[in-house]
C-alpha cells in the first residue's frame, strides 16, 4: 500500500528518505496502516492470507470511495456533510425501485447516477452562488434526504433488490488463483482511485487544491470558482452514489446503511494528512486513510475489545492520529519537524514531503509549498488567513 | 489558513460531538441496583425480575380469545369508575420516536386503531408529539400537552425510564388518566402500564433454544443494536448469564442495526474460528449476517432474529435451525383500547403484561402466509389483521 517510492539515489539515502516520510503527516497514515495491519495479522495470522486480505479490501471500498469523494471538497476547502445519507438515499431507491426485477438494474443505476449529480449540483450552486457556507448546506442536505428516505419508506426497507445487482457488492469474478475470488468491489474501487489521481493531476484537479488554497488568487488567476467548487460537490456525491451501489450488494437494503460515512470520510481525509480548509492533501493518502480507519475497527474485533468501550479505544486512537499528524504538521512549519534532518532543517522537510512521492510533487506544486513554509516560519499570519467569505462579501458590496 | 484550520476543524469536531450525543440520547435507564456491582451484565441483571419473567412465560393469559392485544398475565384490576364519562375524548400522545421499524409498524396499528374508536365516538382526535428520541423533547412534550393541550387522557411511550419519571408524574397530578406503554417509568402513578412480558423473557427464550441446539464449547456471536435501554439490556443480561451457565462461549458487539457493520463484524468472527450461533437482541439487519455465512462459504448457524419480515423469509429460504422471539407488536393498540376502557369505568390491569411468545419453527409458515405481501420491515405480530385499511395501510407503510 505504501506508495512512497523513488527510483533515486542509494539504497541508504532511500531508505532513510521514506522513513522520514513515513513519520511526516503526509506517510503517517501509511505507518500507521502499515502498523495496524501487521497487528491484525499477529492477532489472527489467517488474516494474512491473499484471501482473506482481499475480502478485506471488498469490504473497505465503499468506505475508500466516500473518503476519495470528500477528499476533492475538503482540498477544494469546503466540506459534504450529505455524503452518508446519499449513500441511504441510494440503497433505498435501489431497494425501492429495482425490486425483484433484474431487468430495471441499468435503468435505476443510471437514474441514480443522475440523481447523485443532481445532488452534488444542488449543493454546490447554493455553497457558490447563494453563498451558504457548506457545512449548513450539506447539513440541510442531509437531514433533508434522510426525511424524505423515512417518510418514502415508512421507516422499513420494502426488500433487498434484484440479486443480480446486489452481484456487484457481493459478488466477485470466480476460480482466479491464490486470492480464489476477485470481488467487484475491488475492481471498482481500483477504477475510481485511478480515476482519482488521473483527476488530480491534471489541470482541472490542480485548480480544485488552488481554490482550496487561496481562492481570491484562484479567481484573479482566472479559475471560475463557482463551476470548480460545485464540480467537487458533484464529484463527492457520485462517489456517494458508487458506494450505495457496493453498499446495497454487500450489505442490503437498511435505513442505516450509509449512516455516519461523512464522518468516517473526513476522519479518514484527515488521518490521511489533508488539511481541514483546503489547499494541501494527496488523494491517495485519503484513501489510505479509509483502510487505516478499517484496519482499525478491525483490530478491536480480532483483539476481543468488549463492546462496551469499544467506541472509545477507537475515538482515542483516531484523536491520537489525527493530533500526531497536526503535531509533526505544525513543528514542520517551524523548521523542526521530527522527520526534518539536523543537516539542513529548512530544506529537507518540503523535500522530502514532495520528492519521495512523485504523484504528491505534481499534486501540490513544490515550488508554492516551499515558499508557504518559509513564509509561515517568518510571518505568522500570512495572506491566505484572512478568510475566504470576507474577502468576497467586501467585493461584492 | 490557520484559522481557516481551526475553525474548521472545531466545526467538525463540535458536529461529530453533537452527533453522538444524539446517538445515545439513552443513556442509563434502569436505576442502577444499590450495590453497584463491576460488571456490566450484573449491573442489568434483576434476580427478581428474571424470576417474575421467567414464571411469566408459562402462565396462560386470560382476556379474549384471539385478541392478545386484550389479553393480560397476573392482572391486578384497578378501579377505573372515577374517570368515567360520556362523549368523545381527546387523547394526547407523548411518543418516544418512529425512529425504527419496530416503532413505525406499531405507529401504524395504532392510527388504525384510532380510526376505529373514532368511528365509535370514544376519541374526538389525538394529538400525537414525536420526541425523536430525546428526552429534553418528549418533557417539554408532555408539559405541553399538561399546560395547553386540553387533553382529556395522556398516552406516554416513555424515551427512557429514569429522565421521564416526574414528567409522567406532573402530568399524573392533573387528575386525569395518564397510560404508559413499552418502556416503563419509576411510579406507579399511571393507571395502567402497558408491555409485553420483557427482556428477560426474551432473553431466557433466545438462551435456552440456543443452549438446547448447540454443546457446550460451542461459540455464540450476539448481536447487540444499542446500550442503555433497559428492554434491549435486559435480553442481553439475561442471555449472557444462562450462556455462562451452560458453557457456551458468547461475545457481543454493537451494531446500531447497520447491516454492513453486522456483514464485517460476522466476517471478522468466521475469519477468527467457527461460530456455531447468532443471538440478537432485535433482528434488525439478521439477513446480512445469515449473508455473511453465505458469503465465507460455511454452514449456517443456529440463529436466533425477531418476526421481523426480512429474518422470517430468509429462514425460511435457508432453511436454518432458528427462532423468532417477539417483543409483542400489538401493544400499540393497547392503549388506546384502554382509553376506552378507563372512560367507560371498566377495570383495566394496573400493570398489564401482554402475552409475548416467539415464532418457532413450526408457525413460521403460518406467518409468512398471514403477511406475503408485507415489507420486509414489518412485524409479523403486528396484530392488526382485524383493522380497517388491512393489509394495504401497512403493505404501503403509510406514516401518518
Amino acid at each position: 500500500m505504501s506508495a512512497v517510492t523513488s527510483d533515486r539515489p542509494s539504497a541508504g539515502a532511500r531508505l532513510a528518505r521514506l522513513g522520514r516520510t513515513l513519520v511526516s503527516p503526509r506517510g503517517a497514515v501509511f505507518l500507521l496502516l502499515i502498523v495496524l495491519l501487521i497487528a491484525i495479522a499477529v492477532l489472527n495470522p489467517s488474516f494474512a492470507e491473499p484471501g482473506q486480505f482481499i475480502r478485506f479490501i471488498q469490504r473497505v471500498a465503499p468506505v475508500a470511495i466516500v473518503a476519495i469523494g470528500q477528499y476533492f471538497v475538503i482540498v477544494g476547502g469546503e466540506f459534504d456533510l450529505s455524503m452518508g445519507s446519499v449513500v441511504t438515499a441510494q440503497v433505498v431507491i435501489a431497494g425501492n425501485l429495482i425490486g425483484q426485477d433484474e431487468a430495471k438494474s441499468l435503468p435505476v443505476l443510471l437514474l441514480m447516477l443522475a440523481f447523485g449529480a443532481f445532488i452534488g449540483l444542488v449543493n454546490g450552486l447554493i455553497v457558490t452562488l447563494l453563498k451558504v457556507p457548506s457545512f449548513i448546506v450539506t447539513l440541510g442536505m442531509m437531514l433533508a434526504l434522510l426525511g424524505g428516505t423515512l417518510y418514502w419508506t415508512g421507516g422499513a426497507a420494502t426488500g433487498n433488490p434484484a440479486d443480480g445487482f446486489r452481484e456487484i457488492g457481493r459478488g466477485g469474478i470466480r476460480g482466479i488463483p491464490v486470492i480464489d475470488i476477485l470481488p467487484w468491489s475491488v475492481v471498482v474501487l481500483a477504477a475510481v482511485l485511478a480515476a482519482a489521481i488521473w483527476f488530480s493531476k491534471r489541470p482541472f484537479g490542480r485548480t480544485i487544491i488552488a481554490l482550496g488554497d487561496n481562492p481570491t488568487t484562484a479567481r484573479f488567476s482566472g479559475t471560475r470558482n463557482w463551476w470548480v467548487k460545485t464540480s467537487t460537490f458533484m464529484i463527492s456525491s457520485l462517489s456517494a452514489t458508487v458506494a450505495g451501489v457496493l453498499l446495497v450488494g454487500y450489505a442490503g437494503v437498511h435505513p442505516s446503511v450509509g449512516r455516519g460515512y461523512e464522518f468516517i470520510a473526513i476522519t479518514a481525509v484527515v488521518l490521511g494528512g489533508v488539511v481541514l480548509g483546503g489547499g494541501r492533501g494527496w488523494v491517495v493518502a485519503a484513501a489510505a486513510g479509509a483502510f487505516a480507519l478499517e484496519a482499525l475497527f478491525t483490530v478491536l474485533n480480532f483483539a476481543g475489545v468488549p463492546s462496551t468501550y469499544r467506541d472509545a479505544v477507537q475515538g482515542a486512537i483516531i484523536i491520537l492520529a489525527v493530533a500526531y499528524s497536526a503535531t509533526t504538521f505544525r513543528s514542520r512549519r517551524r523548521g523542526r519537524g521530527i522527520e526534518a534532518s539536523s543537516d539542513a532543517p529548512s530544506q529537507t522537510s518540503p523535500d522530502a514531503a514532495t520528492q519521495t512521492s512523485p504523484d504528491a510533487a505534481t499534486q501540490t506544486s513544490p515550488a508554492p509549498a516551499e515558499e508557504r513554509d518559509a513564509e509561515a516560519s517568518a510571518r505568522p499570519a500570512p495572506i491566505p488567513s484572512t478568510s475566504r467569505a470576507d474577502n468576497e462579501t467586501k467585493g461584492g458590496s | 489558513m490557520r484559522r481557516r484550520y481551526t475553525v474548521a476543524s472545531a466545526m467538525v469536531g463540535a458536529l461529530a460531538l453533537l452527533t453522538m450525543a444524539g446517538c445515545t440520547t439513552d443513556p442509563n435507564v434502569a436505576a442502577p441496583t444499590e450495590d453497584a456491582a463491576t460488571e456490566e451484565s450484573v449491573e442489568w441483571f434483576d434476580q427478581e425480575l428474571f424470576d417474575k419473567q421467567d414464571a411469566e412465560r408459562d402462565v396462560v393469559p386470560e382476556g379474549p380469545e384471539g385478541q392478545p392485544w386484550l389479553q393480560h398475565i397476573n392482572a391486578e384490576m384497578v378501579d377505573t369508575s372515577e374517570f368515567a364519562a360520556e362523549g368523545a375524548k381527546k387523547a394526547c400522545f407523548a411518543n418516544a420516536s418512529i425512529s425504527n421499524p419496530w416503532r413505525t409498524t406499531g405507529w401504524i396499528t395504532m392510527n388504525q386503531q384510532l380510526e376505529v374508536l373514532q368511528e365509535a365516538g370514544v376519541i374526538s382526535e389525538m394529538e400525537t408529539r414525536d420526541a425523536q428520541d430525546s428526552d429534553d423533547t418528549q418533557i417539554a412534550d408532555i408539559d405541553y400537552f399538561i399546560e395547553e393541550g386540553g387533553c382529556d387522557v395522556f398516552i406516554i411511550s416513555p424515551n427512557s425510564t429514569a429522565a421521564m419519571t416526574p414528567a409522567v408524574e406532573r402530568a399524573c397530578d392533573t387528575g386525569k388518566p395518564v397510560i404508559v406503554f413499552d418502556r416503563g417509568v419509576q411510579t406507579d402513578c399511571p393507571v395502567t402500564f402497558i408491555h409485553p412480558i420483557g427482556g428477560f423473557a426474551w432473553g431466557i427464550d433466545t438462551a435456552e433454544f440456543l443452549i438446547d441446539e448447540l454443546d457446550e464449547g460451542d461459540k455464540v456471536v450476539a448481536l447487540r443494536i444499542l446500550p442503555g435501554v433497559d428492554v434491549l439490556e435486559q435480553r442481553w443480561a439475561a442471555a449472557e448469564k444462562l450462556f455462562d451457565e451452560a458453557g457456551i462461549e458468547a461475545v457481543d458487539y454493537f451494531t446500531g442495526a447497520d447491516p454492513a457493520e453486522i456483514k464485517k463484524i460476522i466476517s471478522d468472527e468466521l475469519a477468527k474460528g467457527d461460530v456455531q450461533g447468532i443471538w440478537m437482541d432485535a433482528g434488525d439487519g439478521a439477513v446480512a449476517a445469515i449473508e455473511a455465512f453465505e458469503d465465507a462459504g460455511v454452514d449456517y448457524p443456529v440463529m436466533t432474529g425477531e418476526d421481523e419480515m426480512s429474518f422470517l423469509r430468509k429462514w425460511k429460504e435457508t432453511g436454518l435451525t432458528g427462532l423468532a422471539p417477539v417483543y409483542s407488536n400489538f401493544q400499540w393498540r393497547t392503549p388506546l383500547l384502554a382509553v376506552q376502557k378507563i372512560f367507560a369505568g371498566e377495570e383495566v390491569p394496573s400493570e398489564w403484561v401482554l402475552p409475548q411468545s416467539p415464532i418457532t419453527a413450526e408457525e413460521v409458515d403460518e406467518y409468512l402466509a398471514l403477511n406475503e405481501n408485507m415489507p420486509d420491515g414489518h412485524y409479523a405480530k403486528f396484530g392488526g389483521e382485524d383493522l380497517p385499511g388491512y393489509p394495504q395501510v401497512w403493505e404501503d407503510r403509510i406514516v401518518p
